[in-house]
Parts: C-alpha cells; structure tokens; sequence
C-alpha cells in the first residue's frame, strides 16, 4: 500500500515538473513581451519531430536536434511575426500567436499528414528500479531530476547573468528598461531561445513516455499550462513554475484518489479547483509585481 | 447605482448629434438584408451548395455569439464553442423520439428519456442551458484582467469536451447521437441569423452594451468613471453564450447528429478566425467575416477535391485549406488589425465619414 502511493507520488510529481517546465517557458516570454504564446505547443512539436528524425543515429544528436528545433522555430517566429507587432496590446498579442500556432500546426499536417508516428526513443529508461524498497519507474526519476536541474539552471541565469537581470527588468518594466539600456530585441529574442530550450526538454522527455510524434502534440499540454500560469499569477516567474506544477500534479492526484466511475472526468475536477482559487486569488496565488496597468 | 451619474462616455466620434432612427437602424437594416439576399440565393443553387449556405449562416450565427462578448469587451473567448456544445445536446435530448433515445441511451432519467420537445422548445432550452452554464462559469472568470480571462475561458472549453465526452450515460460518450428531427434548412437558419444579428445590434446600442465598449477603448478610464465591468462583461458573456447556444442547436438539427469532436479546437478556431479577419470591433465586421471565410474555405474545399484536366487529376493536399486560412489571419492581424471592416459599421451614406 505504501508503495503505491510513494509511486502515486513520483508520478505526481515528474508530471508537475513536465508541465512547470511549460508553464515556465510559457512565463518567461509573457514576462518581457506581454505575449501568451500559443505556439509554444509548435515548439514541442518541433522538437518531437527533430527526436523522430534523429533518434536513429545516437540519443546524444536526437536531442541536440530537438533543442536546435525548437530555437530555430522560436527565433523565426519571433522575427518575422511578433516583433512587428511588438507595440500591439495583449489581445492583439494573444490572437497572432493563436493564428500562428494554428498556421504551424496545420502546415505541418499539409507536409507530413496527421497520422501519429511511433518513435523509440530513449527505451532503456523504461524499464522498474527499486529505491529502498519501492519499484519506480526511472524515466519519472529522469524527468524528475532533469526538472529540477533546468528550474535550477532558469533561476541561476536569472539571478546571476547580465541578461538575465535585463530580462527581469524587462519583465517589471519593458519601457523604463529599455530607456535605461536594456536592448529589446536581445532581450526578447534571448527570452524565446530559453523559453525553446525549455520546450525542446520538455519534448524529449514527452516523446520519451508517450513513444508518440504527431502534429497536434504539445497542444493539450499547453492549454493545460496556461491554466497553470494563470491560478500561478500571470506575469510571475515562480508563480508560473508553481502553477505549472500544481495544475499537473493535482490531476495525477486525482487520477488516483477519484473513484473509477468519476476519473474519466478529472479534468472537469481540476478546472473547477481552478475556479475556487480564483473567486479567492483572482490575481493569483504569486500575484507579480509589475502586472498593474500604470497611467 | 455609482454608474447613474457618470457621464455616457462616447466611443465613437458622432458627427450628427442626433440621428434619425432610421439612420441609427441603417447597419442593422443592412446586415438582415444580406443575410435575406444570402438565402435567398440559396433558393437558386443545387442542393449540395444550398447546404453549405444552410451552414454558413449557422456558422454567422456562431460569430456573432462570439463577437456580442469578444468584440464588444475586447477579451476574446476562446469558451464559446463549448456553449454550442451544450445548447446542441440539450436540444438533441428535448427533442429526439423517445424510441431513437431508448436504442442510444438506455440509462437515461426517466423524464429525460420520455421528453418529445416540440422544436422551438428544444432550441431554447439549448440557448438558455448555454447562457446558464455562461452565467455560472462567468462569475469567477469575469473578475480576472482581461488577458487572464481570455486564457481562462479556455477552461471551459476543456471541461465541456471532457464532462459531454465522458458521460456516456446521458451524452453517448464519444459515439454520435443520432435520430435528431431534422428541421434547418436556410430559411430556419437565416431567421435565427436575424434574430441574433438584431439582439446583438440593441445589446451594443444599449447602456451596457455602450459602458462596455467604453471598457474595451480604455479600461481604467471606463472603471474611474464608475462603470462596473464585470458586470457589464458578465451580461454580454451571457448573451453571448445564448447565441452560441442557438447555433449550436441549429447545427445538431441541420446534420441530424451530434458528435462531441465537432465542438472543440478546430471550430473554435475557425469562429475566431472568421471574427478576425473580418474585424472584431464591429457588428458588419463579424457578418462579413463570416461571409468571407464561408467563401473562401468552400474556394479552398474545392481546391482540396481537386480538379481534372485532359484525365489528371490536380489536387491540393488535404488541410491546405486550414494552413491558408491561419496565415490569412496573421496576415490581416500584422497589415490591418481591425479586419476587413476597419472596426466600423454600414454608415448611413448620406453623412459623411469626418475620417
């Protein structure tokens, strides 16, 4: 009995760190741009695609492959539509990205159909070790310890790096730093190549446990992040990662804890939860510092 | 009522202070009358194209849903498919012969499962259970800054695809209902088109209508003024999601199924879409959206089936039409974001426009 929820657990906890890591990327470029990037969801696909296509030659090229995907993608797609749009208020933000994840997606389906693709990747992780006596499954412990490394290394950067400070006062305020000299083209397009790193990691790790590429992928889990980065706080870093985590830790939870007949509905659970946090946190649970509109 | 003495803030500048009615009816006058010539025509075409009219202004009926909340509050939603959903099996189940639920649905409510609804009935149950759930799911939502409530709205899109796609009892699941009466045809669909193009015209014309576009232009001069905006985002939510609720009910009862996959990304990208492009800050620009849209993707459809020439056949590979129309979109937002009508309505001719 104990095993199984010290397993429930892990499970809880690697599937927290795959959405954090999202709702993160998802935060930085919200941070400096005041853009909800859809096409993060594209990014992943990318990144899958570049595993599916590298994965037969060496573990070491197919993820190098999906980082470089993904930041390719990223610096593209900044360029040619979000900076000129980058006077654009949030609402206008929100719909470019949408028709720029939905234009991604469909050409992607254009130029390889929508069949899902098998690809075995990284199938040594697979397999059950035991940890003082409780069987686990070591992708969870990867997917796990890779979390928190690029959590760690996001907030190293941050704190400790001079872009990583130009990007945090961006984040408070994009036009005071600009005016203190603070470079906004670097700053942002620094933001997209981290926020793809992230996306890049998290579709390893995704294609690794789902041994799935299609062009849809990434999508549900980014909806279901950007949930994450709103009860978070939007516009906060640590309350995107927390977000993150808590929206996909809570519905592993529920998957366990919910009896048979209502799991299939955890879902509708988990937005209902989002819904109380919010009638209580409509700023959210980290509210950020520089969110309130100045005039 | 803090809002009584504050002063009615004008969003658009009037060049004639006080316009003749008729002059004030004049974009609704002229959208009803296209939605009449469009249907109309249909009376001309082969079967299969009067279908696609039938569809299309299902469809308009849908934009304008959307636009009523998006268009007016300048927060889009991304929610309001999942209102078509629920006005569309709130109907089916009114409304289908006790017989057909019986095969499907065995494990259905007792009442539920004798209710033979006449139709009208259906529909408006359908709309008024979509306005409800609207209502409900409104309240927390409509308190969030506009960017997080757009996101938000998301929420209910997921919930209503999980909860009606795993209800097997009530919903069938992820099979099809089917043996819904099938009673549109574009005559039904274009009456409703008029109906919720002239409820969409009073609701903007009206105070809250007017209290929320001047939200919308600038919020926090609309909140120092007194307006409350929740609230006035809360009512056009509402009646919004009434709209929706209707078109979804008209297309369960123009296909005569009703499948769970239909209401979620694609539609709700294809309504946004259409109100995008053809510009989201006005009533004409969300009707011409839809009517634009509706033609270019039947163009694009076309393209897709292909045509043959000399015994070759050339065709477009599948989902070029989707591609188009997403860079269509990005097109429009980065040259003209205001869509094709530029944010204004059918102006009475005789003013001349002082831009």
């Amino acid at each position: 009995m104990s095993e199984q929820i010290v397993q429930t657990l892990v499970d809880a906890i690697s599937v927290g760190g795959l959405y954090a890591l999202t709702a993160l990327g998802i935060g930085l470029i919200f941070g400096v741009m005041r853009l909800i990037n859809f096409a993060h969801a594209q990014l992943i696909m990318a990144a899958g695609y570049a595993v599916l296509v590298f994965s037969t030659q060496s573990v070491v090229l197919a993820i190098a492959g999906a980082l470089a995907a993904a930041v390719v993608l990223a610096l593209l797609v900044e360029r040619a539509a979000f900076r000129p749009l980058r006077s654009a208020d949030p609402a206008m933000l929100l719909i470019a990205s949408f028709a720029v994840s939905f234009f991604l997606e469909k050409a992607m389906i254009v130029v390889v159909g929508s069949r899902p693709k098998g690809v075995d990747f990284l199938p040594g992780l697979a397999r059950q070790i035991e940890v003082a006596g409780v069987r686990l499954q070591m992708l969870q412990l990867v997917t796990i310890a890779v979390c928190l490394v690029l959590l760690a290394a996001t907030t190293w950067f941050l704190r400790s790096t001079r872009l990583g400070l130009e990007m945090r006062a961006a984040a408070e305020n994009f036009r005071m730093a600009e005016v203190l000299g603070v470079r906004a083209d670097r700053v942002i397009a620094t933001a997209f190549a981290i926020s793809a790193l992230l996306a890049g990691a998290v579709a390893c790790l995704f294609v690794a446990q789902t041994g799935l590429v299609q062009p849809r992928m990434g999508l549900q889990l980014v909806i279901i992040a950007f949930v994450g980065t709103v009860i978070g706080g939007l516009g906060s870093l640590p309350g995107s990662a927390l977000g993150g985590f808590l929206v996909g830790a809570v519905t592993i939870l529920l998957q366990a804890l919910l009896p048979p007949d209502l799991r299939l509905f955890r879902e509708a659970f988990l937005f209902v939860a989002v819904a109380a946090v919010l009638v209580v946190r409509p700023q959210g649970l980290i509210p950020a510092p520089g969110m309130k509109e100045r005039i | 009522m803090s809002e009584a003495s504050a002063p009615a803030l004008r969003v658009e500048p009037v060049a004639d202070a006080t316009p003749s009615p008729l002059a004030r009816l004049f974009p609704l006058l002229c959208l009803v009358a296209v939605v009449l010539v469009i249907s109309g025509l249909a009376e001309l075409v082969p079967t299969v194209a009067q279908r696609r009219i039938t569809q299309g202004l299902i469809n308009l009926i849908a934009v304008v849903g959307l636009y009523v909340f998006a268009g007016n509050s300048g927060v889009l939603s991304f929610g309001n498919v999942a209102f078509m959903a629920i006005g569309a099996y709130v109907s089916a189940l009114l409304t289908m012969p006790a017989a057909a639920k019986g095969v499907f649905l065995p494990d259905l409510p007792a009442w539920l499962a004798a209710a033979e609804w006449p139709v009208l009935g259906g529909a408006l149950a359908g709309g008024g259970a979509a306005a409800l759930v609207a209502a409900v799911a409104g309240y927390p939502l409509m308190r969030l800054s506009g960017i997080s409530a757009s996101i938000a709205t998301f929420a209910i899109l997921v919930v209503a695809y999980v909860v009606l796609g795993n209800w097997t009892s009530v919903t069938g699941g992820q099979n099809s209902l089917m043996g819904l009466p099938i009673y549109v045809g574009q005559w039904t669909a274009a009456g409703w088109a008029i109906s919720a193009i002239t409820v969409a015209f009073l609701h903007q014309e009206s105070r809250s209508g007017l209290l929320l576009r001047a939200s919308r232009e600038d919020e926090p001069a609309a909140a120092a003024s007194g307006v409350h905006i929740v609230r006035h985002r809360l009512a056009a939510f509402v009646i919004g999601a009434f709209l929706s609720g209707i078109s979804g009910v008209l297309l369960g009862h123009f296909l005569g199924t009703v499948r769970v996959e239909t209401f979620y990304l694609d539609l709700t990208f294809l309504l946004i879409a259409m109100l995008v492009i053809g510009g989201m800050r006005s009533l004409t620009g969300a009707v011409a959206g839809a009517v634009v849209i509706a033609l270019l993707t039947e163009l694009l459809r076309q393209a897709e089936v292909g045509v043959t020439i000399g015994g070759t056949a050339i065709a477009a590979p599948g989902g070029l039409g989707d591609a188009v129309l997403a860079l269509l979109m990005l097109v429009m937002i980065l040259f003209r974001p205001n869509g094709l009508a530029g944010g204004r309505e059918i102006e009475w001719p005789r003013r001349r426009p002082s831009r």
